[in-house]
């Protein structure tokens, strides 16, 4: 899982995984605007593009020809490892126990 | 000095003749032969007849498809116009049958959308907001 806490590490990478959540399937050349234009990301195309490969490496972004054009697509799939294994249920923690016992014993 | 003239470099010039003007809504200005079946030709805007005129050239030379696949590939077009509506030129370009590869999206001072201009490029249609 080395790959992908690295793929996500960086905040270049992160912005271009915003702007695929906000639409997903987006060519390169929107995707460059977009990193301008919302979070003053100034890369050349080749350093998104280079990005993307990270990304894609880690399975965070699958790229696929449509036609003459290749769109960028976001895949979450990888992120289930994390959570899978720190799950985000909240667990109870001692004190709100003692305070549940409390509870229970007072009525 | 004036910027008189850009080109986009197409495939086809009875094609990208009928593109342009037909569905874009530009006006041919010039159409002069050439020889080997080429022509001089170009469009202007309609309200424009003496505006910058857009030449239609062919794409013959052996380093221009490459270039022009390899823009096409990246979605990045290789002109831009000017438009009053992004939105509504989208829409009625769609129904037309144009293909977009990034719909109207705002970036700020400016809105504008990438469509292919069935001759081998994609071209940018931009709207400035007004201040």
């Amino acid at each position: 899982m080395d790959e992908l806490y690295r793929a996500i590490a960086d905040p270049t990478r992160r912005a271009i995984l915003d702007e695929l959540v906000d639409r997903n399937g987006q060519t390169l050349f929107e995707l460059c605007g977009r990193l301008v234009m919302k979070h003053g990301i100034e890369s050349s195309r080749q350093a998104i593009s280079q990005h993307l490969e990270v990304l894609e490496a880690a399975g965070l972004v699958i790229t696929e020809r449509d036609g003459r054009y290749k769109f960028h697509w976001f895949n979450g799939e990888p992120l289930r490892a994390i959570t899978k294994r720190w799950p985000t249920k909240k667990a109870k923690h001692n004190k709100q126990r003692k305070k549940n016992d409390r509870k229970r014993n007072d009525t | 000095m004036k910027i008189i003239l850009t080109s986009v470099l197409v495939d086809d010039q009875a094609k990208a003749e009928r593109f342009y003007t037909e569905t874009l809504g530009f006006v041919k200005k010039r159409d002069i032969p050439l020889g080997e079946e080429s022509r001089w030709l170009t469009v202007v805007g309609k309200n424009e007849p003496d505006g910058t005129e857009l030449l239609l050239e062919p794409d013959g030379h052996p380093a221009a498809k490459q270039f022009k696949a390899a823009m096409m590939e990246d979605g990045i077009p290789l002109a831009q116009f000017g438009v009053d509506d992004v939105e509504a030129e989208h829409k009625r370009l769609s129904e037309a049958g144009v293909r977009f590869t990034q719909p109207p999206t705002d970036f700020g001072p400016v809105i504008t959308a990438v469509l292919d201009d069935t001759c081998g490029n994609l071209i940018q249609i931009a709207q400035l907001k007004q201040q």
